[in-house]
C-alpha cells in the first residue's frame, strides 16, 4: 500500500481520497483476526486512553467502539451526556478540552448536530473520530459497509449498489455514498421523494422513488433505519404504507439478483424498512455486518492513533 | 469657547467624487469642518498636508446596514466600538439598524441611543427605528415622533412584517411623512429553521436548506405593496438571482425601489460553508454561483443601487459552536470597501466611480442625508485609498468587539490610509508607516 495514514482525525468519507479508503479497509482487514483469537487482544494501543463521548443514545456503535479499543489493549472511558456537565451547559469545545486534559489520545464523538466531529477536531490535540454527527456523516458504518460487501463479492470497483430509505435524514447514505462512489460502485438511492435531498445527484448517485427499479440490477441493498423518532418536519410517510411502497420483502427480492446482498446498520424495524424474513434470510449479512465493525474500528483507531504521534499541532485552537 | 479648526490640505490625489461628475487629479482643502475647495495646485499653509499621490481621494463610505448592538448587547459591540471599526473601514456614516434591546421602537428608546451616540459615536451614526413596536409585526411606531428625534429610515430588520395590511399602512405612513422603509424579505414559514442555502452544500452538509423562495416571494410582496402605497422601499441585502430580476422589472415599471447587496454575498458563495466555518453562517444564507453571478451584473447594470456591510458582530461564545447553534452574522465595517476593490473594480465589473456611488453617494441619496460627495461646502468626510496595495484580514488586528468575519486570512486589495470624518484626521493607517 503506497499510502500512509497521516489525518489527525477521522471525520468523514468526504474528505478521504480512495487510497485512504482502501489503506483503512486493508488494515481492518489485518485486525479481523484478532477477533477469532482465543485471547482476543492486540497491544497496539497499550497505554493509550480513547474516551467515548456520545451526546445521542447509543448502543450498538459505542460497544463496537468500546471492543475494539479493548482488542487493541486501550483504556476505554464512556461518557454519555444523561450523566455529564454537558446537561450543565457546558459547550462541545470546553467538554473536548477537559477531556484532553484528562490526557486521553482518543476521543470518539456521536453528536446530533452536522459538523460537530470536525469543530471538536479543530480544537483539540488528541483524535477525534466521528460516530456519527447529525445527518453529515458516519464513517465508520460505511467502512463497515463497504468491507462487508468487499468481503463477500471481492470487489467494490462496478458493483451496483442501492441504498434505501431516508437518504435526506442519513449520516450512513452520506458516508456510503461517498466511500462507495470513490471506490468505483454505482450507487442508487431509493427513497420517498420528500425523502431525498435536493441536488444530490451531484454526489454521483442515481435517483429513484421505485424500489423495484432501485432492485432491479443490484449487487446489494443497503436498507436504511427508518426513524420515526425523529420525524420533526412530519416528512415521513406512515409506517404502514412505507412498508407497502418501500419494505425490503422476499416478494421484492425475487425479482433482483438471486445472490443479492442485504444490508442494514441497524437497529431493525422489522416490518417497517424489512420483512422479518428477509432480515433473517440468505441474502442478509447484517450480522456479519456487525462483527466487521469491530475490525473497521480497530483499523480506525489504529490509524489516528499513529498518525497524531508523527503530526504537528500548530494550527490546534 | 470657539474651537480651533483644523485644516487639512490632500494633495494630488485622484479625486472620484460622481456627485459632482469628478474624477482626476485635484487637491482638496478642508477648512472649518468643511469642504472648502477641489482644485488643481491649491497654494496654501494647513495643519495638515496629505500627500495622496497615487491614492484614490473619496467621500467617507456611507454605510446604510449596520448592527451597532448598543443598547442591550454591550458584549458584542458598542456605539464607540463599531464607529472605531468604522473609521478603520473607511466608513464615516453608518445606519444604526433598531434590533437592538430594547428596539429602537418609540421617542424613549430613540432618545436613549441618540445619547448614546453623542456621548460615544467617533463617525456619523444615524438612526433607522423600527416599523413595528419591539419588531412584533403587530402595531406600528409612531414614526412621525420617531422622525423627529433624527430616525431617517424605519425597518424591521432581522425579520420581515409578515402581515401585508400593516405593512401597507406603514408604507402609507413612510410616504406621507417622507421616511424610508427598509424590507427585510424573509418568509420565515419558508426559511424555518434552514442554516445554510438550500442545494448541494446544505446535502452534502447534511444541514437544514434555506430556499431563495423565503427571500423572492417576500421581495415580490413588498414590492407590490411599495406600488399600491406609491412609496419608496428599499430592499436589504438581496441574496437570490429571482430577486434581482424582480427588482430589475419593478425598477422599469416604475416602483420607487432600491436595493443593497453585502460584500459577502457578492463574493462569496455557498462553497465557502463546506467544512462547517460558521463565519460563513448569515441571513440570508451565501447562495450558489450563478446567484452571486447575478448579484453581480446586478451591481454592474445599476439595479442593485447599494452595497452595505449588514455588520452583524457576535461573540465568539456565539458562534465558535455547533454550526446549527451558532448565531447568523458576520462582521464587515472594516472589509467592505476591500472586498469592493477586490471583486469588483480589479477584476473590471465596476469602474472606480461606480464603486464609490454604491458606497457612498447613493445610500446618502436613498437616505436623504447629506453625505457620500466631495463638493465645495459638504461636510469634510473624506477618504484616502491606496488601491492596489494587498493586506490579510487578521483577526488580531479587527479592531471591531466582535471578531466573525467571513474573510479571515483572505488577501485583499485596498489599504484605506486615512479617513477624515467631520473634518478631522480620524484614523490613519499606521503599518505602512
Amino acid at each position: 500500500m503506497p499510502v500512509a495514514w497521516t489525518r489527525k482525525d477521522l471525520l468523514g468519507l468526504e474528505d478521504l481520497s480512495k487510497e485512504e479508503i482502501e489503506l483503512l479497509l486493508a488494515t481492518a482487514e489485518s485486525f479481523k483476526e484478532v477477533s477469532t483469537r482465543e485471547i482476543k487482544k492486540v497491544p497496539a494501543l497499550r497505554g493509550k486512553t480513547v474516551v467515548n463521548l456520545f451526546y445521542e443514545p447509543s448502543t450498538r456503535t459505542r460497544v463496537s467502539f468500546e471492543i475494539a479499543a479493548k482488542r487493541l489493549s486501550a483504556d476505554v472511558i464512556n461518557i454519555a451526556t444523561e450523566t455529564s456537565s454537558v446537561r450543565k451547559g457546558e459547550t462541545l469545545i470546553d467538554t473536548g478540552k477537559n477531556i484532553e486534559a484528562l490526557k486521553v489520545d482518543i476521543i470518539v464523538v456521536r453528536h446530533n448536530y452536522s459538523g460537530a466531529a470536525a469543530m471538536l477536531g479543530r480544537h483539540v490535540k488528541a483524535s477525534v473520530i466521528n460516530a456519527g454527527d447529525g445527518w453529515h456523516e458516519h464513517p465508520t458504518q460505511a467502512l463497515l459497509d463497504i468491507f462487508t460487501l468487499k468481503e463477500k463479492l471481492g470487489r467494490i470497483a462496478g458493483l451496483n449498489v442501492s441504498i434505501v430509505g431516508d437518504i435526506a435524514h442519513s449520516r450512513v447514505a452520506r458516508s456510503n455514498i461517498w466511500g462507495l462512489t470513490k471506490l468505483g460502485a454505482k450507487v442508487i438511492v431509493c427513497a420517498p421523494q420528500m425523502l431525498i435531498p435536493l441536488a444530490i445527484e451531484q454526489m454521483g448517485v442515481e435517483v429513484t422513488s421505485d424500489i423495484d427499479e432501485a432492485l432491479s440490477n443490484a449487487d446489494a441493498v443497503n436498507v436504511l433505519r427508518m426513524q420515526f423518532e425523529r420525524d420533526e418536519e412530519n416528512a415521513f410517510p406512515k409506517q404502514l404504507e412505507y412498508f407497502k411502497d418501500f419494505g425490503i420483502t422476499q416478494e421484492r427480492l425475487e425479482q433482483a439478483k438471486k445472490d443479492i446482498i442485504v444490508m442494514h446498520p441497524g437497529p431493525l424495524n422489522r416490518g417497517v424498512e424489512i420483512a422479518s424474513d428477509v432480515a433473517d434470510g440468505a441474502n442478509s449479512v447484517i450480522l456479519e455486518q456487525v462483527t466487521n465493525g469491530i475490525a473497521v474500528r480497530m483499523a480506525a483507531l489504529f490509524l489516528v492513533a499513529q498518525a497524531n504521534e508523527n503530526i504537528s499541532h500548530d494550527n490546534i485552537d | 469657547m470657539k474651537i480651533l479648526a483644523m485644516t487639512i490640505l490632500i494633495k494630488d490625489g485622484r479625486v472620484i467624487d460622481p456627485a459632482n461628475k469628478i474624477d482626476g487629479i485635484y487637491d482638496i482643502l478642508v477648512e472649518n469642518k468643511r469642504i472648502s475647495k477641489v482644485a488643481r495646485d491649491i497654494d496654501t499653509q494647513a495643519d495638515d498636508i496629505i500627500d495622496a499621490t497615487d491614492k484614490i481621494v473619496m467621500p467617507g463610505i456611507v454605510d446604510m446596514h449596520v448592527h451597532l448592538r448598543e443598547p442591550g448587547r454591550e458584549d458584542k459591540e458598542t456605539v464607540a466600538s463599531a464607529t472605531k471599526a468604522a473609521l478603520r473601514g473607511g466608513v464615516t456614516s453608518l445606519l444604526a439598524m433598531p434590533n437592538t434591546q430594547p428596539a429602537i421602537d418609540c421617542p424613549e428608546n430613540a432618545q436613549l441611543l441618540k445619547s448614546i451616540i453623542d456621548k460615544t459615536a467617533k463617525a456619523n451614526v444615524f438612526i433607522c427605528a423600527s416599523i413595528t413596536r419591539e419588531r412584533l409585526g403587530r402595531e406600528l411606531t409612531d414614526t412621525a415622533k420617531l422622525k423627529k428625534i433624527g430616525a431617517v429610515a424605519i425597518s424591521d430588520d432581522g425579520s420581515s412584517v409578515d402581515n401585508d395590511e400593516l405593512l401597507l399602512q406603514a408604507l402609507k405612513k413612510a410616504r406621507e411623512q417622507d421616511i424610508l422603509v427598509i424590507s427585510h424579505c424573509e418568509d420565515k414559514s419558508i426559511s424555518a429553521r434552514g442554516v445554510v442555502n438550500l442545494g448541494i452544500v446544505s446535502t452534502r452538509l447534511g444541514l437544514r436548506g434555506i430556499p431563495g423562495e423565503s427571500e423572492y416571494k417576500r421581495v415580490q410582496r413588498d414590492l407590490q405593496l411599495a406600488e399600491k402605497a406609491g412609496a419608496r422601499i428599499h430592499i436589504a441585502h438581496i441574496s437570490c438571482k429571482e430577486s434581482v430580476e424582480l427588482i430589475a422589472k419593478a425598477k422599469k415599471k416604475g416602483i420607487k425601489v432600491t436595493a443593497e447587496v453585502t460584500p459577502h454575498h457578492f463574493s462569496l458563495s455557498e462553497e465557502a460553508v463546506l467544512g462547517f466555518d460558521t463565519n460563513m453562517k448569515m441571513n440570508p444564507p451565501l447562495r450558489n454561483k450563478q446567484d452571486v453571478e447575478a448579484l453581480k451584473a446586478g451591481l454592474e447594470k445599476g439595479i442593485i443601487d447599494v452595497i452595505a456591510s449588514d455588520h452583524a458582530p457576535h461573540t465568539e461564545n456565539e458562534k465558535e459552536i455547533e454550526f446549527e447553534r451558532a448565531e447568523f452574522g458576520v462582521i464587515g465595517l472594516e472589509t467592505e470597501l476591500a472586498v469592493g476593490i477586490t471583486e469588483l473594480v480589479k477584476t473590471g465589473l465596476l469602474a472606480w466611480p461606480d464603486l464609490v456611488e454604491k458606497m457612498c453617494l447613493n445610500p446618502a441619496k436613498i437616505l436623504g442625508i447629506n453625505k457620500g460627495t466631495l463638493g465645495e461646502g459638504s461636510d469634510a468626510d473624506i477618504i484616502v485609498v491606496s488601491p492596489n496595495k494587498e493586506w490579510i484580514v487578521k483577526k488580531e488586528e479587527l479592531v471591531s468587539k466582535s471578531k466573525n468575519s467571513a474573510f479571515l486570512g483572505k488577501k485583499l486589495t485596498g489599504v484605506i490610509e486615512y479617513t477624515i470624518c467631520n473634518g478631522k484626521i480620524s484614523y490613519q493607517n499606521t503599518s505602512s508607516l
